[in-house]
């Protein structure tokens, strides 16, 4: 494993999340670790190349056929490999049964790589676009889903999740040249969340590269008087219900952020969360408000459904006042 | 050969009465039985001198992987397995009971010799051409042989599979299709019509034997042809209730449940009249 340094993390957001995992984690975890890779004919696309090249023997084309990726993702993995299987994330939803059976029923170890989630496909338009990823895999059991804020994360979740034997669903926001949310090394637990920046008013909760507008929505806020945490939710399951609980003593108002539905991902968990406690503060989940719309660049996109981080303190700020 | 055949047709016969015997204590919930007695032969034939596997020691990595991925065959699987010795005769009356390990679909565990959760039609096979190439790449001797219906072959991702194992060469794949020509709503020609298997089959790519899937003779050859760098696909027609006249090519016994008069009919004719003490 690498040393995470300033620079290492500069060059990494310029690759974006995919080339990181797949182009700088995945031939340092085949080193030492029985690891196969699969891909429905998006292995070049995400930077697969130089594994392919230093180990022929652990990477499978199945072609376009995501079915068929996963179950044989699971034939590799009954036989004893950590399979990492990858198509884009919006692909994932096509052999959404074949990953309840084989990972969460019969709990295969095969590490779903979703790339290209939420609006990082922009103009190809909402068939591309995969907003409802998070709801359907977290409502599998035994499945743990975890959704890196930047290229530096990614790299440290290829590398956790290849240390746990069960099936993990990665989902990969962005594209090259994607923000960085940290400039340091620090400590990456799946299932524990990173405070970001501590406040005392409202606490902001999000994950994936949308993290970056919540930060600016943080300092936005600040402007206006009101202290914010911001918090890296990377893990939507399982769930840091310890941060949480002391995020929800502390807040008087807690916003939850993502580039998903709002139905379904990191808003619901939390709120589904909350819902079991009998003093808590009241919840803004902000997302795709349940609705396709038309194509556009990212930043449009993020205007459209109003994830810009003017957006999200506009309505943050409608809230509390 | 001659006596590998009298064995394999005695263990058909045997799975065949627990079969019926299972179908009659489920009661009201009743069983997948048409299907189930199609591929007697088949399964008995594997279990009896063609599937390589260690009973007191179920996970033996070279072992030979069978697959079922026509899950709702338990019936012909849990009897093969009692005939194997992988689940003991009595447990068998556990069958569709509460809290069951013997479901009506299998439930992956090794220990019984279950080596996958199948009734999601199509997916064991998929996994199949996984495990397959896994053993490839590690350079195993080991075959891994799946079990398919012909109504099963309606699902996509099963032609995702048939291209995957001869773009691999998987030589060490063998895919058993039972033929027996009926599914859920009716016969197959009319439900989604396969065509020409064997055609279709060899022009993926396949080596295809097109065989009787009740004549063990046939079947033990058809297993025992040696065949290199292409997967194997043996067409079995079979005929679904096979044994039993009023279940025979009849649709409506896919699933279903026997009353005490039928249930001794249906054992009178397997046996050819004398009762079978199991």
């Amino acid at each position: 494993m690498q040393e995470l340094n300033k620079r290492t993390i500069r060059t990494w957001s310029r690759l974006g999340q995919r080339r990181t995992f797949f182009g700088e984690a995945i031939p340092e975890i085949a080193e030492n670790k029985n690891i196969m890779v699969t891909a429905a004919d998006c292995g070049e696309t995400s930077g697969i190349s130089r594994f392919r090249k230093s180990f022929p023997d652990k990477y499978v084309n199945v072609g376009i056929a995501e079915q068929n990726l996963i179950g044989i993702s699971a034939g590799l993995a009954k036989e004893g490999a950590c399979v990492f299987a990858t198509t884009y994330a919006i692909f994932t939803l096509r052999c959404l049964e074949q990953i309840r059976q084989n990972c969460g029923y019969m709990g295969f170890n095969v590490k779903v790589v979703g790339a290209s989630a939420g609006f990082a496909m922009d103009i190809g338009g909402s068939t591309h676009h995969a907003i409802e990823d998070i709801a359907a895999m977290r409502a599998i059991p035994n499945m743990t889903v975890v959704s890196p804020a930047d290229a530096a994360e990614a790299y440290l979740a290829a590398h956790a999740v290849s240390e746990i034997n069960t099936p993990v669903y990665v989902r990969l926001t962005g594209q090259a040249n994607c923000p960085m949310i940290y400039s340091e090394p620090y400590d990456f637990k799946i299932g524990k969340g990173v405070v970001l920046k501590k406040g005392t008013d409202i606490a902001l909760i999000g994950n994936g590269i949308l993290l970056a507008e919540v930060q600016k929505t943080a300092e936005i806020l600040e402007e206006k008087g009101v202290s914010c945490t911001v918090v890296n939710m990377h893990t939507i399951k399982p769930l840091d219900t310890e941060l949480l609980d002391e995020l929800f003593n502390n807040h008087k108002l807690i916003v939850t952020v993502e580039e998903h539905n709002i139905i379904g991902g990191l808003g619901s968990a939390v709120a589904e969360y909350k819902a079991t406690l009998s003093n808590a503060p009241r919840q803004i989940i902000i997302g795709v408000p349940d609705c396709f719309g038309k194509a556009g660049e990212y930043m449009y996109l993020l205007e459209q459904y109003g994830l810009t981080a003017a957006q999200i303190a506009e309505t943050t700020r409608s809230f509390t006042l | 050969m001659t006596d590998q055949v009298k064995l394999v047709e005695n263990a058909a016969q045997q799975m065949r009465t627990y079969a019926l015997e299972m179908t009659f204590n489920a009661g009201r919930s009743g069983a997948h039985v048409g299907p189930a007695m199609s591929c007697m032969e088949i399964l008995a034939a594997l279990y009896c001198g063609v599937l390589k596997f260690d009973v007191k020691n179920p996970a033996w990595e070279e072992r030979d992987r069978l697959m079922i991925s026509k899950g709702h065959c338990v019936l012909a699987y849990y009897t093969a397995l009692v005939v194997a010795g992988f689940i003991k005769p009595e447990e068998l009356a556990t069958f569709e009971k509460n809290g069951t390990d013997l479901a009506g679909h299998p439930s992956m565990d090794l220990n019984r010799g279950i080596e996958y959760s199948s009734g999601s039609l199509g997916m064991a096979f998929s996994a199949s051409v996984g495990m397959a190439i896994s053993a490839k790449r590690a350079g195993r001797s080991h075959k891994v042989y799946t079990l398919l219906g012909d109504g099963e072959c309606n699902e996509g991702c099963v032609w995702e599979s048939f291209m995957a194992a001869a773009h691999y060469k998987l030589d060490n794949l063998v895919a058993i299709i039972d033929k027996n020509g009926l599914q859920l709503d009716g016969a197959t020609k009319d439900v989604m019509d396969l065509g020409d298997m064997e055609k279709k089959l060899t022009a993926f790519g396949w080596e295809v034997s097109n065989i009787d899937g009740h004549s063990v003779s046939a079947l033990l050859t058809a297993f025992f042809k040696i065949i290199r760098g292409k997967p194997h696909a043996i067409i079995a027609n079979t005929i679904k209730g096979k044994g039993v006249s009023f279940m025979e090519n009849n649709p409506e016994w896919h699933h279903g449940t026997l009353s005490q008069a039928q249930y001794e009919t249906a054992i009178a004719e397997i046996t050819g009249g004398v009762p079978c003490k199991s």
